[in-house]
């Protein structure tokens, strides 16, 4: 470096040639974001902070929606509800999808595993909607779980399986049974095969070789696949609306009903920001225990 | 060194027990769904009478879910159209570049991939009501491109690596401008990536139900009205719809894995 | 073979599909002895080892340890740990956990370990090393913490997996004297495969050539770089001049005369007159300032490469043809065309069959 050097080189030009570049290019995309999701998130949290007066039209900045919120204690149930069936989901599909996953991964021969995971995760390309609607047919009472529970006398007359939280779980780990399989399979399968071989080596049975060795290893596999789920399954509307029947609401559906019968946008801004909020714990919790099982 | 180990017999057949359980419950409603949209009497549900073409008839017929379909084929293909070009830049720019704050940029950009669709959703609906517009399909098309750009964004990335940007090096040194290098040699070479990303934005978009569903009233797209039919209750007319967006979704995914398969050679 | 066998490997066949990775070997390991397989990729080496290992099941053929036979074992059973070539250290486990996940399969108590691994460590030159992360450890680092693993278990046996390949050449010089040193401290037998035959020379007491799934040439590193049996082992443990030709008379017992292109060389070995042979001369045996027992004639450079300690030089004569490689001393003032007159020793000849 020249000292006092006060003419740009022409390498710092280069340079911020490319800086020129580099921005241009990815402006747009940021723009996008900025304009479109972090701008309108922004609005909302204004809107959650002015709750709507008597005369219906949203007053001066108060936290008073957030109050009546918590106060109203059918908001705070379904708030409850919302976390309790994310959780209930999130345990389930995880328990259920490793083994799954597990057996793609291990038993089957590498040639045919790319073909078992995309059968796998092929219900996956139906909508929400309509793969709830298949599970309200194959619940119903005279549905296909009915026909053939009662064709096999087990049961002697149909059984109401559908409108119930229990439905409404199901449907969930339906989908989330594959989502969390693709995880833990994509992380199961760059698992250098050599760690379990040396562990084998120094004397470690079959299961010790899982416990110690695997299983800590897909952590992050399970971990993706965990929070996403939480995100997807808490903010999901179509699900208990089309099988959780009217006891039992989830968050989302009253944000629904705050919108088309209450037209009170303030009040559904609260609760989607609550809904956030509880994802961003649930994020911080799951860093806070990453780290920690790491060592 | 590579030595398969041997596996207890038992543990394999309860292995292979349990995942033939994992993939009957997997396809159970799928199952159904297709199965009854052949019904040809007026219950989706058994005994099944014989297989008929009747209510797949019906659907091509009805007319909201005729504009439904084409409401979401606009809305799928000009969100991916947008989303992978956005992201494409974004990945190009990223890769090839530095600059400040690069690091909180790709944050920014893929950040929507850690939110759920209600905050998306909610946002626009709360920004349209209070900017004076009214809901549209305009909005939802925004929405998407929120949600499906940072996909395309990821997938793209992972397209440009050391392999890549030797051979654009090489073009540099042979005399192409940034323009004819993107426009002969980066496009070109990742084309299958493209595709395969503007199909996942697609599908994804295809079959998206929440934005769509908080942002449009009267032009709706096919998820919506699907949504909006079961308040009718249930009928073959569902299931033929649902079997036929299901349909579409494969055919996509199959192009995708065709294209990506044949990029991996 | 040093001390009575150890490990034996009897008439090991293994076959994969119709491709035959090991046909019919055989070899006898003393208990401080340092085995080297030596051979190229698809020599089979890799695949005796993992077979000894117990990773590969053979498809015939027996393996002893210590008088048990124990062919149908698993790794877990087996008397044996392996260094993997790329180590294949835990990397979510510390440096001490890694070493000592042995010793807490086999249940050894938690102070007892800690004082074997410490030992361990301090074994390898890595004490204190015990709370480090496998990510912050360089090359050479983790190749002696996976040496420090399967050791702190006392196996009757190492073995290692091509473990020097990924390490730069001073440091694998380095390298090879410490794992000689260790074989010596622990007074274990190790089995090393590699492809270098320097390495092999510098660690073994024992080469086992191996090529396209058998043993060509076995024996300590002196004799099968000198006295190589077979004509691979001689081309792949180093250069050499070869002279073909025919027996012609049996000059006196274990003396045969052999007419070649330089003319009659006498050399030891046992053939009928009229067999075809080879005679191979090692480089470093090709006198080039005369006065050698044996005249191998005059011949003139085509070409020579500097090495560092000497010259290597390509010489040639015509009619009849013969090609020879030497080495001149670094100093030697050397002009392509220039004519030398060779000689040898008449030990240094070594008789190859064709």
């Amino acid at each position: 470096m020249r000292a006092g050097a006060s003419t740009p080189t022409a390498e710092s030009r280069a340079q911020a040639r490319a800086r020129l570049a580099g921005l241009g290019f990815a402006l747009p995309a940021v723009a996008w974001i900025v304009l479109f999701f972090a701008a309108p998130i922004a609005i909302m949290a204004a809107y959650s902070l002015m709750p709507l007066g008597p005369d219906g039209r949203p007053g001066p900045l108060s936290f008073g929606a957030y109050e009546s919120f918590f106060a109203e204690s059918a908001f705070t149930q379904a708030l409850w509800n919302s976390v309790v069936t994310t959780v209930v989901v999130v345990v389930a599909s995880t328990l259920l999808a490793y083994p799954f996953a597990y057996g793609i991964a291990r038993l089957l021969p590498k040639r045919w595993q790319r073909l078992a995971l995309a059968f796998a995760i092929l219900p996956f390309w139906t909508s929400y909607v309509v793969r709830s609607y298949a599970w309200l047919l194959a619940l119903s009472p005279v549905g296909f779980i009915n026909h053939a529970l009662l064709g096999l006398h087990i049961i002697d007359h149909a059984i109401l399986f559908a409108y119930n939280p229990q439905a409404t779980e199901l449907g969930f780990v339906h989908f989330f049974i594959m989502l969390n399989a693709l995880t833990i399979y994509a992380n199961l399968v760059q698992i250098n095969p050599h760690y379990a071989m040396a562990a084998r080596d120094l004397g470690a049975s079959a299961w010790r070789c899982f416990l110690s060795i695997t299983l800590p290893l897909s952590i992050p596999g399970i971990a993706v696949g965990a929070f996403l789920t939480i995100v997807l399954c808490i903010g999901d509307f179509v699900t208990p609306q089309i099988l959780g029947g009217f006891r039992g609401l989830l968050l989302p559906q009253v944000v629904m009903m705050q919108i088309q019968r209450q037209l009170n946008l303030p009040m559904a801004s609260v609760m989607s920001l609550v809904l956030t909020l509880v994802v961003a714990l649930a994020y911080l919790a799951m860093q806070r225990w990453l780290k920690m099982a790491r060592l | 060194m590579t030595g398969r180990m041997r596996w207890p017999g038992a543990g394999t057949a309860l292995g292979a027990f349990y995942m033939a359980l994992c993939y009957g419950f997997i396809f159970l409603p799928v199952i159904v769904l297709v199965l009854f949209s052949f019904q040809s009497g007026d219950l989706p549900a058994p005994p099944f009478n014989g297989p008929s073409l009747r209510w797949y008839l019906a659907a091509f017929a009805d007319g909201r879910l005729v504009d439904g379909f084409t409401n979401s084929l606009m809305v799928g293909a000009t969100s991916s159209a947008l989303s992978v070009l956005l992201g494409f830049f974004a990945a190009y720019g990223i890769a090839r570049y530095e600059f400040p704050f690069k690091r909180a940029i790709q944050a920014i950009v893929i950040l929507p991939l850690a939110v759920s669709y209600l905050l998306i959703g909610m946002g626009l609906l709360v920004s349209a009501s209070w900017l004076g517009f009214s809901p549209s399909l305009g909005t939802v098309v925004i929405g998407h491109v929120v949600v499906n750009m940072p996909l395309a964004f990821v997938i793209c990335i992972a397209q440009l690596g050391e392999h890549q940007r030797r051979v654009e090096a090489a073009a540099r040194d042979l005399g192409a401008s940034t323009f004819r290098v993107l426009l002969s040699i980066t496009a070109p070479m990742i084309a299958p990536a493209l595709i395969a990303a503007f199909c996942l934005c697609f599908t994804l978009s295809w079959d998206e139900t929440l934005i769509a569903l908080l942002n449009t009233r009267f032009d709706v797209t096919l998820p919506v009205v699907i949504l909006s039919l079961l308040r009718g209750g249930v009928s073959p007319l569902t299931n033929a719809a649902g079997s036929f967006i299901f349909l579409c979704s494969i055919l996509l995914m199959v192009v995708v894995e065709l294209l990506l398969l044949r990029q991996r050679r | 073979m040093t001390g009575e066998a150890h490990l034996v490997v009897e008439g090991v066949r293994k076959v994969y599909g119709d491709v035959v990775a090991l046909d019919d070997v055989s070899l006898a390991v003393g208990a401080r002895d340092y085995v080297v397989l030596l051979g190229p990729s698809g020599s089979g080496k890799t695949t005796l080892l993992s077979v000894i290992g117990g990773f590969t099941f053979p498809s015939a053929g027996r393996i002893t340890i210590a008088g048990r036979e124990v062919t149908a074992l698993g790794p877990a059973v087996r008397p044996t740990t392996t260094v993997f070539q790329d180590y294949a250290l835990f990397p979510h486990m510390t440096v001490a956990s890694n070493v000592g996940f042995g010793l807490s399969i086999r249940r050894v108590a938690a102070a007892e370990q800690r004082r074997r691994v410490a030992a361990a460590l301090e074994m390898v030159g890595l004490a204190g090393f015990d709370k480090r992360g496998i990510h912050e450890l360089s090359g050479g680092q983790r190749q002696r913490v996976a040496l420090a693993r399967a050791l702190v278990v006392e196996p009757q046996i190492l073995l290692l997996d091509e473990p020097l390949g990924a390490l730069d050449l001073n440091l694998r010089r380095q390298m090879q004297d410490e794992l000689l040193d260790l074989q010596r401290r622990t007074g274990r037998s190790f089995v090393h495969v590699t492809h270098d035959q320097e390495e092999a020379m510098a660690l073994a007491s024992l080469i086992v050539v191996m090529n396209k799934g058998r043993i060509e040439d076995m024996g300590p590193p002196q004799r099968v770089y000198a006295r190589p049996a077979t004509r691979f082992t001689a081309t792949f443990m180093g250069e050499s001049t070869q002279f073909d030709g025919r027996v012609v008379e049996r000059a006196s017992a274990q003396c045969l005369l052999v007419e070649t292109a330089v003319g009659q060389l006498p050399v030891t070995g046992d053939l009928a007159p009229g067999s075809q042979v080879t005679i191979i001369l090692r480089p470093e045996n090709i006198r080039a300032e005369g006065g050698g027992e044996i005249a191998l004639g005059e011949a003139r450079v085509r070409e020579a490469v500097f090495q560092g300690a000497h010259y290597r030089v390509l010489a040639s004569r015509q009619d009849p043809a013969q090609d020879f490689v030497l080495r001149l001393p670094p100093q030697a003032a050397i002009e392509a065309g220039m004519a030398l007159k060779l000689s040898c020793s008449a030990g240094d000849l070594v008789l190859l069959q064709r």
